[in-house]
Order: structure tokens, then sequence, then C-alpha cells
């Protein structure tokens, strides 16, 4: 039984409060009655308002302000919705053919469309952005090997999502907080992230920050602000919304970024997060990655709607759908979202369109369920890659030269962290024990014991020479 | 019957009072008039009474001055203890703004704001992952799920995510700084859905830890303790002794350690263990069991069910050293019924017969 707004500062002068007589009686003992709740006091003073923006949203200043009911009105007095009344019966036509718009700065040959939304970043820059994307690409392909030749058990490429890692990292601060699914690599690459506790986290080895306890691709850095991946999906959608209103409270100007791919937004983590986040008004952006597959399953079987951006509305949420193959449109997105969410504390969703290009992981053939020619189109004609190249070599900012020694060098630098990261030690196998509480605690450590008696007694039986002593 | 003529005397008053409900409104206190038996509340139709007796702590000064509280009071006093301590401390969950619907966190929003204590929409999944989000954050998050019932949506939250954060990522991140409270047990009345004691279900769930207090006194101390331990807890609160048991509560902050157990009451035939509600029985059985019985029995309070005080409750290889098998008293293996509640519930006598049966094992 909630007051109308539920907020002593948004109701107006005191009305009798929404309970059946005989509610004083029900299960609840603990239950304040309406007596009770007359006696608090309501003062009346009005929330911030926020900027209204020239795009559409529902406006929540219905949702704070309450006034007070007035029968003589000819307007719905809900205090659930603030419409209009309508005296003819029509459903809402769901616009499924003729969406959300694509926003896009350049075309897929990389050429700029509208010159103003050029964000004009320095050739450094740009360059930064295209070495970041391609040094990614090449530590993809070398993984993807390793793991088909044995030397790592199991890998995740990110082949046509570069430009969204990248687009969304640089328009961030560093000290933003990231929280991923699983196919975000290049955002931590762009963070500056080294090739060597990449490959320390997929072979698990000794220098793996995170212990060796997870399977490959489940990075995760406190110095760079990206939260430790975990597999099951969409979990941390609503952990991104608890994190951001505890950094609006810090109010030192920090935003959370949260993504996800089109399919986990399906979990009810995912509906938890959006309604949560615009009712408690947090600096966030969400991020999706809508890449046409959530392992087999196409996006006809995912969803009817318009996509994920057309749900933000539905959440009183700000929302875009842009082109996740150019890298400047989600630049220019992502950088616009994060002013405002946090000038604003609201939060936004940026609906990134691209193409998996890849398989979902090294346990997934995608040719049992989509044509080498889709594949081969989205490789070829439009990828994020290649339109950067163009655009870089429009303004002569990138040769042939340059690209070959840029490949043999990335190559290279790969490589060698690849054979070092191989070589490695794994990590002692008291850290099986350590971390499941802040403390040990006994019965964990009594079967830490256990297993080191054990393995004593069977050494034969167990890869011990391969791990730290 | 009493309860429900209870009800319909109530509903023939809103009826009248009803402005055009006319013929209607007579009709029905017609009706009741004519079923004397609603008035009569003396029969088999009255209310069960409550299946044990609370027995209060005795009065303690190590941690200060004190204060009458009942249970519901004590968790007020602990959270407001928290909030003004510890300036990133927010609750959060359905009704905590107006102070709960079982008023512990009455007052609180008032006195420390509407950004530190705020209602969430009805979702406890995304309660959980909204706290443990706060709590990763470096927020003290103290979460309300409003009835242990309702936990379950936020069941992946807790044991895939909250209880596995630190070990995952290698110490790089972790959500100890969170804590989530629920009305737990049986209540007299609540059936399938505001009665379950869910603990078994994360019992077995390394990352975290669980505690359910038997009083006030013990709810406050081992609550200031869950928030401040750096791993993330579920703190379940009896629900039936909410407003029933009343002790001597510091009005200071202090805390009882956790994965302790308490020994109540020394005996040296048989032990008896529990937590919450069922301590009060217990209490209840082991006094009777020596007058009747003559049998001596030790009483233990569990307190933290997990990570669990096995060196109190189980002395090494004390299994060698019975001289009867464990007894098992609690629910049968149904939902926890409505009508058939004072059957359901491992009350004394079955306690006591538990006890019988075993010491002519």
């Amino acid at each position: 039984m909630k007051m109308v707004g539920s907020e002593a500062e948004s109701t107006g002068s005191a009305r009798p409060a929404r309970c059946a007589p005989g509610a004083e009686d029900t299960i609840s003992p603990g239950l304040i009655t309406s007596s009770d709740r007359k006696k608090k006091s309501t003062a009346s003073q009005l929330p911030q308002r926020r900027q209204l923006q020239h795009w559409h949203h529902v406006s929540s200043q219905a949702a704070h302000q309450q006034q007070p009911f007035d029968s003589s009105l000819e307007k719905p007095q809900f205090p659930g919705a603030s419409a209009e009344f309508v005296d003819h019966l029509e459903f809402i036509q769901p616009n499924v053919i003729s969406g959300i718009p694509v926003y896009r700065v350049m075309d897929r040959q990389g050429n700029i469309i509208n010159a103003s939304e050029d964000p004009q970043l320095s050739k450094e820059t740009v360059l930064n952005f295209y070495q970041k994307m391609t040094l990614l690409n090449t530590m993809d392909r070398i993984l993807y090997e390793s793991q088909r030749q044995g030397r790592i058990s199991f890998y995740m490429t990110n082949y046509g999502e570069e430009g969204t890692h990248i687009g969304s990292a640089a328009a961030l601060e560093s000290n933003d907080l990231v929280f991923g699914q699983y196919r975000e690599a290049g955002v931590l690459m762009y963070r500056g992230f080294p090739l060597d506790l990449f490959m320390a986290q997929c072979y698990a080895n000794a220098d793996d920050l995170g212990k060796g306890r997870q399977m490959p691709v489940h990075y995760g850095s406190k110095d760079l602000n990206f939260v430790t991946i975990s597999s099951p999906l969409a979990t941390q959608i609503p952990q991104a919304v608890g994190a951001a209103y505890a950094l609006k409270r810090e109010n030192m100007n920090r935003a959370v970024i949260c993504y996800f791919g089109e399919g986990a937004a399906s979990e009810g983590d995912a509906h938890a997060g959006f309604n949560f986040s615009a009712t408690l008004e947090c600096p966030l952006i969400f991020f999706c990655r809508n890449n046409g597959y959530a392992i087999s399953t196409p996006t006809n079987e995912q969803y009817r709607g318009d996509g994920i951006a057309a749900r933000g509305p539905g959440y009183g949420m700000l929302s875009i759908r842009v082109d996740g193959n150019d890298v400047f449109a989600v630049y220019n997105a992502t950088k616009e979202a994060r002013r405002r969410a946090v000038a604003e504390n609201q939060p936004f969703l940026i609906e990134a369109m691209t193409y998996r290009i890849g398989h979902h992981s090294t346990s997934d053939d995608s040719s049992a369920y989509r044509s080498v020619d889709e594949v081969n189109y989205w490789d070829k004609q439009d990828h994020p890659i290649s339109r950067l190249r163009h655009y870089m070599t429009a303004r002569d900012w990138w040769s042939e030269d340059d690209e070959r020694s840029w490949r043999k060098q990335s190559r290279k630098t790969v490589m060698e962290a690849f054979e070092r990261a191989e070589r490695r030690l794994k990590p002692n196998p008291e850290l099986l024990f350590t971390d499941v509480y802040e403390e040990m605690t006994p019965s964990l450590d009594k079967q830490r014991e256990s297993m080191f008696r054990h393995i004593q007694q069977y050494k034969e039986h167990y890869p011990v020479d391969l791990y730290e002593k | 019957m009493a309860a429900a003529a209870r009800v319909f005397i109530r509903g023939a008053h809103a009826t009248l009072s009803v402005p055009g409900a006319g013929k209607q409104s007579s009709a029905r206190s017609a009706l009741l008039k004519l079923s004397p038996g609603c008035s009569s509340r003396l029969k088999t139709q009255q209310r069960h009474a409550a299946h044990f007796t609370f027995q209060p702590e005795p009065v303690t000064t190590q941690y200060g001055p004190t204060q009458k509280m009942n249970l519901f009071q004590s968790i007020t006093s602990a959270l407001d203890n928290t909030l003004a301590s510890d300036p990133t401390a927010v609750i959060f969950g359905e009704d905590v703004a107006f102070g709960g619907v079982f008023r512990c966190t009455v007052g609180l929003r008032d006195k420390y704001g509407k950004d530190r204590v705020f209602n969430t929409p009805l979702c406890e999944q995304g309660i959980v992952g909204f706290g443990i989000g706060a709590a990763v954050a470096g927020a003290t998050a103290i979460a309300e799920i409003q009835f242990a019932d309702y936990i379950f949506p936020a069941f992946d939250q807790i044991v895939n995510e909250a209880a596995k954060y630190r070990y995952r990522s290698g110490n790089l991140f972790d959500c100890g700084n969170l804590t989530i409270r629920a009305p737990w047990g049986c209540v007299g009345h609540g059936s399938l859905y505001h009665s379950q004691s869910p603990e078994a279900f994360f019992a077995h769930c390394p990352g975290i830890k669980i505690v359910i207090p038997r009083g006030p006194l013990e709810a406050k101390g081992l609550l200031l303790s869950c928030i401040a331990d750096n791993n993330p807890c579920l703190f379940f609160e009896p629900k039936i002794l909410y407003r029933a048991a009343v002790e001597q509560v510091p009005v200071d902050s202090y805390t009882i350690p956790l994965s302790q157990a308490e020994v109540l009451q020394e005996g040296s035939d048989v032990t008896l263990v529990a937590w919450g509600t069922q301590i009060h029985v217990l209490k209840e059985v082991a006094n009777m069991a020596q007058e009747k019985l003559g049998v001596s029995c030790e009483v233990i309070d569990l307190r933290t069910i997990l990570p669990w005080d096995t060196e109190t409750i189980c002395k090494e290889e004390c299994f060698l050293n019975l001289e009867a098998p464990i007894a098992r008293v609690c629910g049968y293996d149904t939902p926890f019924p409505h009508i058939f509640e004072p059957f359901y519930i491992p009350d004394k006598w079955k306690c006591f017969e538990a006890i019988k049966r075993m010491i002519n094992y």
C-alpha cells in the first residue's frame, strides 16, 4: 500500500491514503496504518527538473509531481500515466519496418557524410584507433588458432565488432567503470591492458590477475576499471546500475558503461537494470552490441519488436541506434551520452548495430546456421577496420607500407607475448582455496591441507610440474 | 472462522459508509445477523496461539546504555547506527522508504535522506544485482527482500555472482559490502509464501554468509557484524518475533561474531541445535526434558548457518561417540501449509517426543 508518489517531497496537500477500509487488519503486522501515514509530514518541495530535450522521451516530471486529483477536469487523473483521453479504439502499431534509424558518420567506404558530424579527431588518435582494432584482430587470430591446436581450452573472437569496442572506449574517461559481457576485449585493449595479461588469462598461468580461476576471455582489471567478466549473461546489467548509483553519490563525475549483446537483452536482468537505472536516475550508458546472432539464434527469433533501442523509451530512457561498424558514430554517440549521463544523472541506451563475423566461440561452427556468403559480405564490404582505413588513406595518414609494417610488427608482438605466456607455469594450487571469503576459513584450511597431503601421496597422477610450487 | 468473521464485520462497516450502497449494505448486515456463530470466538475457531514463548536475553551493560526494543526496532537501530557512521551506506528494496512492511526502516529516510533510503521497483533480481554493483563500487549496500519466500528470482545473482565475485576475479573485485536482509520463517498464518526458511538452498554456496538471530539483542549485533563483514551476507529475520520479541538492546553499535555458535545452556545427555525462532521452542523442550524425563539437554544456537561453527557443534569425530542416531525435527516434505500449520511445525511436543525416543534408543 503505497502513497501516491511515495515521496513526501512530491505529494501535494494531504489526501486520503489509497487503502481499502479494513486494510489495517491485513496480514503484515508491521504495516503502518492509514492513521499513522496521515501524521507524516508532506512538505511540498518540487524535485529538480531535468533539461527538456529535442529528442522525445517520456516526461519524468509527471512521475515526480503529483497534482491533487480533480474530477472536474476532463483529463485522466490516474497516478500511473499522464496522457490524454481518446474516444476511439485503436491499438498502437509497433513500427518494426521503419523503426529507429541508424546514426552514422561515414558511409561504408569511409567517406564522411555530414561534415558537422565528423569528430575531427587528430591523426594520432585515429591511428591509435586503427592500431588497436587491428592489434585486437591479430591477437584474436593467434589465440583462436592456439585453441584449435590445443594450447588453450577456449576462445572467443571479436571479428567485426572492433569498432564498437574502440569507438566507445575512446569516448569514456579512464576512470569510468566498465561492466562487460565477454566480447569487449577491445575496450580493455584500448585502455592499455598489455598483451601479456590477455595471454596470461587465456593460458591461466601464474601471471593471470584472476589467479587462473576462470575460462579464457574472462578478463578483469582493477587498475583499468574493467570489472571481471562472468559467464552468466546479463547479470552485469543491474550491477552496473548499482555501481552507477554509488558513483553518483560519490560525486566524482564518473560514469558507468555496461555492454551486452542483443541476446542477453532478453534476460530478466536486462529489464531489471533498465527499469532501475531510470527510476533511480543513474549516470550510465547501456551499450548493446546487436551483432545479429546469439550463438545460432538470429535476431528474428530473439525479439519481435524494433530491436533493443526501441525498448528504451518504454523505460523512460533516452535511446539511440548507431552503425556499430562506424567507429566515429560509436564515438560520437558514446561521448554525448557520457557527458549527459553524468551531467543529468540519467541513463542512456545505445544500440550499436554490427555483425558477428566470427563463430560464437571455439565451441561453435557457424556454418551450421548461416551461409559463408553472408559472412563474407560483412567481412569484405562492411567492416569497421577497412572503413577506418579508407578514411585514413583518403587523408594520406596511412600507406600500404605503413599497413605492411604494422601488420608485421603487431603479429610479432602478439607472437612474442604468446610464447612467453605458453612457457609460464600455472599458479600454485593453493590458490584453489583462497579468496572464497576475504579470510581463510577453518574448514577450507583443512580441505587445503587434505588436498596437499593427497597430492603428495599420489603425485604421479597429478600434473604438479606444470604449476608453481 | 473468527478471523473471517472479523473481516466480515469490518467489511459491513465499509459498505455502510459508501454513499449509494444503500440496499446492498442492509442485506449484508442482515446476513451477518443470521450467523450467530460468527460472534463466538471462544470455540475451536480461535486462531492458534503461538507455538513458543519468547525467552528474552538477560540485560547486559557491556555495550553501553540500553533501551527496550522489539526485533524490528533493533533492526532499525542497527541500520540507524550504520547510516550515521558510514556515509556510503544505502538501504533499498520494496517499500523501505515509508518504513517497510515490517517497520524495520521507519524514520530512516527522513533522518538520512532519500538518496540513502529508497524504494526500488518490484524486482528481486534487480534489487540484489543493484546491491552487488553498489557494493563493488564501494558503497555499503543493504538490500531488503520483502519476504525470504521471494528471494528466488535473485538466486542467480546471489549464487553465481555475489558469492563468486572475489574468487573469480582473483580478488580484484568483491561485493563484501553487500548485506541482504529478509523476513524469515513461520508466522502462524503465512502459508506457502510468507513462511519459508530458504537458508538450506544457500547453505552449500561457498562465498556467502548466512546469519539468523534468535532475538533483538542478537539481531542487532549480528546484523552489524554482517554489515561490517567483507563478504556478502544473507541476514534472515524471524518475522514472528518482530513484535513478540522484546529485550533491552544497546543503543550504540556493537557486534556479535559470525561463525560462532552459542551454547545457551550446558547439558550432558542430549544436544539440541537450532536457530531463530526454534531456539525458544528448544529452550522450553530442554526444561520439559529435565522435569519429565530427568534428561540434561545442551542447547546450542547455531546463529551463523554458513560458514558454520563445526567446532562447537561437532567435536572432531563426535559421530563415533553418539549413543543414538541424530534426530531431525522439522516440517514435513510438503510446501508450507496454511490451515495445517499447527500440525506441520516442529513444536515442543514433537521435539520432546524425539528426545524421549532418543534416550530410549
